[in-house]
């Protein structure tokens, strides 16, 4: 311990700067957790880039979906503060000796003149990309991700344009999809012959494996530059990656929706757990006459004891009527992910999904275990286009009425979601006010900003107006606060 | 607090190594965490899917050390009378019916809330040991919002407070675990007295590692094999991955069945190991042989 004196003053302020930059993210990073990590890297050199980070994240960071958004914030901090993360021109030596390495290893192909990388064809670097992928070459591969942004990319200082502007250059120059073909086609050759399906498919995703890692390098290289053309301050702002919990549901990528996913299961575990608590410790009601007299003979027959009647506890039950038409068709995706979830946690969960037409689908996801089913056979098989395949909710709900509006009961709390995009059709919003009157409540979740409401064709105020509540739903952190409020 | 930190350990390489010496291996995030958990003298909270080893690291950890390990399993319902510290009220009634004469009430008063008649729980246990342990508490994810409370003293202080005793400190920092699979999300109290821990799914290479020293007898090219294809099932989209002990698992069964090359037929054979449901193997090993 005596070795570890108190932290120098620079490391002070380069960890409150990383920590306030962290929390500019939108990561809640406590006063003890910051305190945590000074003590931390005292015991950790900084040189040791890893573990200096495993050590951070370890007293930062205390969600795994954060970790993603802490390792950006942490290139990006940290990129320029370290030997080995040094830009392309300065260790451009390292790089062309492990090139002409490679040439005395390939002494037929006889290129000995051009002792450097930047002389090299773009045949030539697709070539050595191919080599180096084939062979797992983790300090080639790095290097040609250096070259290939620093050719290909064709970033100029000061522009303001993105990184995925940058990535999408260099990737469109590397064709990377008929690399995979290439890279299938030598496996068979090198296997002689014609490979199993088994052994295909194992080395095709060795290979996507590989050049997955790639393109990371290739990202990184990219970071590292824009950091170095516009310091870490203004790049930090714009590398910055949502956390799980704000990503829009609308534009959710497919990692996104992965993750996404992940973290419904506990929300509707918290949905369930938090409805049961409430019926747990919910008020006493009229007096228990029988169970006084009962419980008042072990007192030879005083009643000392009164006992109450408890609010019999009801049954929530749900019904989800969901809009799967294409102005919201990512959004659809969730909402039956999370209808899915939740009819693990309830007991009562109906589902409906219309466009113009309605249908109900609670069976798909009752009779199987698999989501990605599901969906698929809610997509494929599920009534719901009518005319013309355009979201009409006012037909929609008046054939729900029609057909379902029976089992709505006062028990039910019924849940409406889309954008109330109704392609200025009539709006029949009487079948939602006479929802109301029969359901326990009403609530409607929508996709869109705030700032679109009511605006074109969107007719959510004329509904809105008839429900227990309209509530924006654009990410995790919405629908959690939606979820706070229902229970 | 009035104990200072052990300093078990010389660095994060040590640890490693340490570990690899157990047969537990470890990667950089896992080795440096155990190494600053003792370094800072704080609980460990690691957090994962099912079957990573979350558990296992704990035990390793104890064997390395020398230690004993002292675990608590949480459950729904569990209480301080099991976590902590219990009164053994027989022995207390006993004692004051032994000698009723004798002593005045003030005497058997103190006297029956003594050392004598505490029942020892694990959490108390653990930092009342003389000596050296490691404390797991496993699943904390387990129990009750309200139960997690019972944990903060001991976690951030190492004391035990009795009402009727007083407030009773550690002997020696103990290295605490605790594991969580996740299934729901904890207090923001206990998470921030915690270092953070995630452990995921080992790349491949090391998961064929570990298949290596964890399988005695199995060849290179099957651990290989093995390896491969576990990480190609775990790509799709399953409602539970396999886990790093159903590899094991797998590995066994397979050198008990003297197969030394999978191919497609003996992979469908044997998916039951790796995948417990049946709407996973189904798709798996349409996955696998038709693509």
């Amino acid at each position: 311990m005596s070795a570890a004196a108190a932290p120098q003053k620079s490391m002070l302020d380069l960890l409150n700067g990383f920590v306030a930059e962290l929390r500019n993210a939108g990561l809640p990073v406590s006063l003890t957790e910051n305190l945590d990590a000074m003590e931390a890297v005292q015991h950790i050199p900084i040189e040791d880039r890893e573990a200096f980070k495993y050590a951070l994240g370890a007293t930062l960071i205390k969600n795994n979906s954060h970790w993603r958004a802490f390792e950006t914030v942490f290139e990006v901090y940290f990129s320029l503060r370290g030997p080995e993360y040094r830009l392309a021109d300065a260790d451009a030596s390292a790089i062309d000796e492990l090139w002409r390495e490679m040439q005395e290893q390939q002494a037929e192909e006889n290129r000995g003149a051009s002792g450097s990388m930047d002389a090299l064809t773009p045949e030539e670097i697709a070539q050595m990309l191919m080599q180096a992928l084939l062979n797992a070459d983790q300090a080639m591969m790095r290097a040609l991700a250096k070259q290939s942004v620093q050719r290909f990319a064709g970033m100029e200082p000061g522009r303001p344009v993105g990184g995925t502007y940058y990535l999408y250059r260099t990737l469109r120059n590397l064709d990377l999809d008929g690399m995979l073909d290439k890279l299938m086609e030598q496996a068979a050759q090198d296997a002689g012959g014609e490979l199993t399906h088994l052994e295909e498919r194992l080395e095709r995703d060795e290979f996507e494996h590989r050049i997955d890692e790639f393109k990371k390098e290739i990202e990184a290289e990219i970071r590292r530059r824009l950091v170095a053309d516009r310091g870490v301050e203004a790049m930090a702002k714009t590398l910055r990656k949502p956390l799980p919990e704000d990503v829009e549901f609308m534009h959710a990528s497919r990692d996104e929706m992965q993750s996404l996913k992940k973290a419904l299961q506990p929300l509707t575990r918290k949905l369930a757990a938090r409805l049961a608590r409430k019926r747990k410790h919910g008020r006493k009601g009229p007096l228990d006459f029988r169970n006084t007299v009962r419980h008042s003979l072990s007192y030879g027959g005083v009643p000392a004891e009164p006992k109450f009647k408890y609010p019999r506890p009801a049954k929530p039950e749900l019904m989800v009527i969901a809009d799967i038409s294409g102005s919201v068709a990512a959004f659809a995706r969730f909402t039956l992910m999370l209808v899915y979830a939740m009819q693990g946690q309830f007991s009562k969960v109906r589902s409906f999904v219309f466009i113009d037409g309605i249908d109900e689908v609670t069976e798909f996801f009752k009779s199987t275990e698999d989501i990605q089913e599901a969906i698929h056979r809610v997509n494929t098989e599920a009534d719901v286009v009518w005319v013309d395949g355009h979201s009409d909710y006012g037909h929609a709900f008046e054939v729900f009425w029609e057909r379902y509006g029976k089992d709505v009961g006062p028990k039910t709390t019924v849940l409406l979601l889309g954008d109330a995009r109704n392609n200025y059709h009539a709006s029949q919003s009487w079948v939602v006010r006479e929802i109301r009157q029969k359901a326990r409540h009403v609530y409607w979740l929508n996709p869109e900003p705030r700032s679109y409401w009511n605006t074109g064709d969107s007719i959510v105020g004329d509904y809105g107006n008839h429900t227990d509540g309209v509530f924006e739903c654009r990410n995790l952190r919405q629908l959690e606060a939606f979820v706070e409020k229902l229970a | 607090m009035a104990v200072e930190p052990a300093n078990r350990f010389e660095s994060v390489q040590q640890v490693r190594e340490g570990l690899k010496s157990v047969n537990y291996l470890a990667d950089e995030g896992i080795a440096g965490v155990a190494f600053l958990a003792d370094r800072l003298g704080k609980p460990v909270l690691v957090e994962g899917p099912a079957g990573t080893g979350k558990t296992q690291l704990a035990k390793s950890i104890a064997e390395m050390t020398g230690a004993r390990l002292i675990r608590l399993q949480c459950y729904e319902g569990l209480d301080e009378s099991k976590a902590l510290y219990e009164w053994n009220y027989k022995k207390q009634l006993l004692r004051i019916q032994a000698d009723r004469t004798s002593d005045s009430w003030s005497e058997v008063h103190d006297d029956i809330f003594s050392d004598e008649f505490l029942l020892t729980r694990p959490l108390l246990e653990a930092i009342t040991a003389p000596d050296p342990v490691v404390l797991l508490i496993d699943e904390v994810d387990r129990v009750e919002v309200e139960t997690e409370a019972l944990l903060l003293e001991i976690l951030s202080d190492y004391q035990v407070s009795i009402p009727e005793l007083g407030t009773i400190e550690a002997k020696q920092i103990p290295l605490v675990f605790l594991t969580s699979n996740n299934t729901r999300e904890l207090s923001e109290a206990l998470k921030r007295r915690c270092l953070y821990l995630h452990v995921d799914y080992p790349s491949m290479e090391r998961e064929k590692e570990i298949v290596l020293t964890k399988v005695p007898g199995v060849t290179e090219h099957l651990a290989d094999q093995v390896s491969r294809i576990v990480r190609s099932i775990r790509m799709l989209d399953l409602k539970k991955s396999p886990s790093v002990s159903e590899t094991l698992d797998w590995a066994r069964t397979l050198l008990l069945l003297n197969i030394d090359t999978i191919d497609e037929q003996t992979a469908k054979e044997t998916l039951h190991i790796l995948l417990k449901y049946q709407t996973d193997i189904a798709k798996a090993a349409k996955e696998l042989s038709v693509d």
